[in-house]
């Protein structure tokens, strides 16, 4: 077999130093998006980092309302949890939207965050890939683009969508990521860790070599706010959207006090719709109000051979959820 | 016969063994000493390999050889003969030469120690190609690149283009369906080992005899020296009735490298190298009278094949003898594309060629201004007419209309889109199904024990339908041994030859051969107990009754352990050879699907959310499998009608979406809240002696083209183009020009 060192982590501070500036090594947790690249044959580490005993399994509380959640823990007990459940809604459904019992069993808070594209040009080792090996093109912007590639913040270099359903939901809630690294501990703003592809897509995240994610952080629930996930795809279970909303509102009366509004499926990043929101703060609830706000956050998406439909996909996510919450 | 277990629905004998995890399915097989094989496979469509760089492979940990085009043993092809019993679908061997003529093509095997070792060495493998730019993606760009060639099973009665000009009412439309892949859970695999010259095979294979025949053919060796053994299969849906080239190499290799070799097909050549449903484009051309009766009915078809091998895809087979109609013409072509090549999946010919027929129907209906249903009942056929036969047994019209009646169909509002209820729009859609009944030939061997039990051998397969489980209650029928006292041993060739499990015939097949040997087991018995020193020596053997596992004389019974026991005797044997069926009567088995479909507009959402369908199959011999073979081809079906596509690269021919995440089937959540089948249960005894007609494959016949028609009903949209998806149904879809 093609073989790589295995260290067992006892600290975070273990893990760091042993993972060092290495641009081989890797981190391993649940390990349902490494092992499974490992074995396509796709990511080749050197070095591999089991974190799985590290103390990050926790949820809290913090003093200001925050609510700060471990790395490891696992996508089921995240949205099994009462306060989860209670206070960000949205964030439990979009985690139950995604993948398969068995996986949300594994599948950690801090590898949902870090899982890799599903673009089948970058997983068959033989296509032209940006993401893969910089530079050799982009298979995907001319081939088969139905299911797996963006409209929102795509490249001539790379269209892939960011697969994750977690990540919407955070964007829309607001959150931050610490991470620890050879430099120390520091936060990266939840919004600013995914990167665009631009001309650098094989550069997915904000990450410095070594860092590794400890916690998110989740802003402070908005008072009296109401949130959902609202997901579309072709089965009823087991996919990957084709276009999600992530949506929390409040209200006074009819009037929309506070919006919060971010898209999956249909963007190279989760995906906040900043202008949507404006669109939308202080209005009456109507149906007008939210076609025009759903116009606007899919103003500017680039359509491409199979995926112009998730152009009014997208935007029917963000009316139905709206209505919805709003009724 | 007793009506007690014909026909009740006793659990799967084998489930218990199934579900611990103790029945040993072909990758299950570690022989002594046994080494691991993994393919390297072309990355191109078309052209040829240039050069193979081994060196890094060979220093590999682990690696005992490596094999390719340039070392590879000398073979023989099978003639691919189906009656002479050696058929396989892709004749070209693997290795034979250097040309590729599709994504997924083996080019290299390496064989090591581990399957780590065979993995890691052959990532090793640098292939260069020659490419050739001109590789045929899809069908389109074969006709236009080569054209057609002419297929078989074509019919042509009457004049079907003149009655055609100047009807009262005709349609002209063209549907096409994409390529579906097979997609059993268990992968293909084999464990090959050999003994001097002589070989045996743990395949995941629905025709151990057929293998076996192949094998024979391409090693040019006895077929008494070779065994194949497959007694539990993941299932195969038509992929693993035909041997694959995997196999051979597997065989091949063990032979060169001295050492069981096994060999198991990865997900992602699933795709490419063990068959699939081809790409079709159909014609149909239809014309009805002012009364609404078919006067003309044109079903041409044309479907995608590989440039090793011509497989047809006979669309037509159904719309020859399911509607009456005096002029009528089916013509099958086929075009060559850089695929593998194509083989059956469940319901081959007919479950693409149905979606065409019975939408076709649907809009013809529509155009003669008729209720589909009134349609249907209007124009059934009452005979083959292609045959010019009577049907053996035919309650279709009663399928219909109890189908129709359960449903509620006349409830229906005929006006698109005007049921609703909340967000969704309903739709109401039907479509007639059908299936050839077939009984082939068949050798089965029975054995009543000493020890109270009875042993049945037949080297036929249980494909997960619950073969092994109707053998036994076939036994338990003749004999009242109670089912746990019948051991059933089945997939194995050195049992009497049985047939191939596929075409819904495995029942009408291998049911009569074993009530046959059973009976000429409880002769023999007879024999003996009327023998000098028997407990009935003085009797006549043909007054003797048997009845729960006692032989009988004037109200005097003796247990048949007794009369064994007493002789000294292991066993009473009976083998029988029994014939396929005769051409009295066109034999098939007929049914109508009934769907509710809802489509919520605003989120673009369509879902199946009822179906009730009623099934004419001739007697059902265990209602539980039965209905599971029904129930799982529905749920196949509307996948068929609104997921599944294997999607091909445009550019290269390259298969995108090879994997179980992105190649969409149907998944729990997805059942219909209700699925309701409703088994006519009329026995069919011109067919056989039990009158069961077989019932794998009718179920996913026609459901597409319900579906759509109830799609069409909702939202006013013909969809032509399989799978049904979202953006087919959605207004405002920017549109986007192709590169």
């Amino acid at each position: 077999m093609r073989e790589f060192n295995y260290a067992r982590a006892d600290s975070t501070r273990q893990a760091v130093s042993t993972h060092g500036r290495n641009d081989q090594a890797a981190y391993l947790a649940g390990g349902t998006t490494l092992l499974d690249l490992v074995k396509i044959d796709i990511m080749r580490p050197e070095q591999v980092v089991d974190i799985n005993r590290l103390d990050l399994g926790g949820i809290e509380t913090l003093d200001d309302g925050r609510v700060r959640i471990g790395a490891l823990v696992t996508n089921t007990a995240l949205a099994r949890d009462e306060r989860i459940q209670r206070d960000y809604a949205v964030l439990s459904e979009a985690l139950l939207s995604g993948a398969t019992t068995q996986l949300r069993n594994k599948a950690t808070t801090a590898g949902n965050v870090m899982q890799r594209v599903r673009c089948p040009y970058f997983r068959d080792g033989v296509s032209s890939c940006n993401k893969r090996e910089p530079g050799s093109g982009c298979a995907a912007i001319e081939g088969h683009n139905r299911s797996v590639h963006a409209v929102l913040g795509t490249s001539e270099h790379c269209i892939a969508t960011h697969p994750s359903d977690m990540c919407v939901a955070m964007a829309a809630i607001g959150a931050t990521i610490t991470v620890e690294g050879p430099d120390g501990r520091r936060e990266i703003d939840f919004l600013d860790f995914h990167l665009l592809p631009n001309d650098t897509p094989e550069r997915e995240h904000n990450l410095k070599p070594g860092e590794l994610i400890t916690h998110v952080t989740l802003a402070a629930p908005l008072e009296n706010s109401r949130s959902g996930y609202l997901k579309l795809r072709d089965r009823a279970s087991y996919q990957f959207a084709l276009a999600s909303s992530a949506v929390i509102v409040t209200l006074d009366g009819d009037t929309i006090v506070e919006a919060r509004v971010a898209l999956g499926g249909v963007g190279t990043k989760p995906w906040r719709a900043f202008d949507a929101e404006k669109a939308l703060k202080g209005q009456q609830i109507s149906e007008a109000t939210f076609k025009r706000a759903a116009e606007i956050a899919l103003q500017g998406a680039t359509p491409y051979a199979h995926n112009a439909f998730k152009i009014p996909l997208g935007q029917q996510a963000i009316v139905r959820n709206l209505t919805t919450l709003t009724a | 016969m007793s009506d007690s277990i014909i026909g009740a629905g006793p659990k799967r004998i084998d489930g218990q063994r199934k579900v611990t995890g103790e029945a040993p399915y072909a990758a299950d097989h570690h022989p002594d000493n046994m080494a691991y094989g993994y393919g390297i496979f072309s990355t191109i469509a078309r052209g040829t390999v240039t050069g193979l760089e081994l060196d890094a492979a060979r220093q590999s940990p682990g690696v005992i050889d490596i094999f390719h085009h340039g070392h590879f043993p000398e073979l023989h092809r099978s003639p691919a003969s189906m009656p002479q019993g050696n058929k396989v679908e892709e004749t070209r061997l693997p290795f034979e030469d250097n040309h590729v003529h599709y994504e997924g093509q083996f080019v290299a095997l390496v064989v090591a120690d581990t399957f780590e070792n065979a993995r890691a060495a052959a990532r090793k493998v640098v292939v260069s190609y020659q490419a050739d730019d001109n590789a045929i993606a899809n069908l389109d760009q074969g006709v236009k690149a080569h054209g057609t060639k002419k297929g078989g099973d074509n019919h042509e009665r009457g004049d079907a283009a003149g009655s055609f000009d100047g009807a009262a009412h005709s349609i002209d439309v063209t549907y096409t369906t994409p390529v579906e892949t097979h997609n059993p859970m268990e992968m293909h695999a084999s464990v090959a080992s050999w003994e001097g010259d002589r070989l045996t095979i743990y395949e995941s294979s629905q025709g151990v005899v057929q293998q076996r025949g192949a094998l024979s053919k391409i090693f040019g060796i006895p077929q008494e020296h070779i065994r194949v053994e497959s007694p539990f299969i993941g299932s195969g849906f038509g992929s693993k009735l035909w041997m694959w080239p995997h196999a051979v190499a597997a065989s091949a290799a063990a032979r060169e490298t001295g050492r069981p070799v096994q060999l198991v097909v990865p997900r992602e050549q699933m795709f490419t190298t063990t068959g699939h449903r081809p790409e079709t484009r159909q014609r149909m051309r239809l014309a009805t009278d002012d009364s609404g009766r078919l006067v003309s009915l044109r079903h041409e078809s044309i479907n995608t094949t590989s440039f090793t091998d011509q497989y047809v895809e006979t669309c037509g087979s159904v719309t020859k003898s399911l509607y009456s109609c005096p002029n009528l013409l089916v013509s099958h072509e086929t075009t060559q594309v850089n695929r593998g090549t194509p083989t059956s999946m469940r319901a081959p010919g007919a479950a693409p060629g149905l979606f065409a027929l019975e939408s076709a129907i649907d809009e013809m209906a529509h155009e003669a201004g008729v209720d589909p249903l009134e349609f249907r009942l209007n124009n059934y056929a009452d005979r083959d007419e292609s045959q010019d036969l009577d049907f053996s047994s035919n309650h279709i019209r009663e399928a219909t209309q109890k189908a129709a009646e359960q449903f509620g169909w006349h409830d229906r509002n005929p006006e698109i889109g005007s049921m609703r209820e909340g967000h969704e729009i309903i739709g109401y859609g039907m479509a007639a199904c059908n299936w050839e009944a077939i009984k082939r030939e068949c050798e089965a061997r029975v054995s009543l024990r000493a020890d109270g039990t009875a042993h049945v051998t037949c080297a036929t397969q249980d494909i997960g339908t619950g073969t092994y489980t109707i053998v036994a209650q076939t036994v338990s029928d003749i004999t009242g041994l109670p089912l746990e006292k019948i051991t059933v041993r089945l997939g194995d060739t050195s049992y009497p030859a049985g047939p191939v499990s596929g075409g819904s015939w495995t029942t009408a097949t291998t049911l009569p051969a074993v009530a046959a040997a059973t009976r000429e087991a409880i002769e023999e018995l007879k024999g003996y107990a009327t023998s000098k020193k028997g407990d009935f020596a003085d009797v006549d053997s043909d007054s003797l009754t048997f009845e729960n596992g006692q032989l009988t004389h004037d109200g005097q019974g003796v247990d048949y352990v007794d009369v064994l026991k007493g002789q000294r005797l292991a066993s009473a044997d009976g083998h029988a050879h029994t014939q396929g069926a005769d051409d009295r009567y066109s034999y098939r088995s007929f049914g109508a699907h009934f769907v509710e479909v809802r489509w919520d507009p605003g989120i673009s959402n369509l879902r199946v959310s009822r179906v009730v369908s009623a099934i004419d199959v001739g007697r059902v011999i265990n209602s539980m499998t039965a209905r599971n073979q029904v129930e799982g081809a529905i749920v196949m079906g509307l996948g068929m009608a609104h997921f599944e596509a294997t999607d091909y690269d445009a550019r290269n021919a390259r298969p995108v979406n090879n994997n179980y995440a992105e190649y969409v089937v149907p998944v729990h959540a997805d059942q219909p809240p209700e699925v309701d089948v409703i088994l006519l249960d009329y026995p069919d005894l011109e067919f056989n002696e039990f009158g069961a007609r077989g019932i794998g494959e009718i179920g996913i016949t026609g459901m597409a083209a319900a579906v759509a028609n109830a799609v069409y009903h909702a939202t006013g949209k013909r969809i032509r183009d399989l799978p049904i998806f979202k953006e087919k149904l959605m207004e405002n879809v920017p549109e986007v020009q192709s590169a």
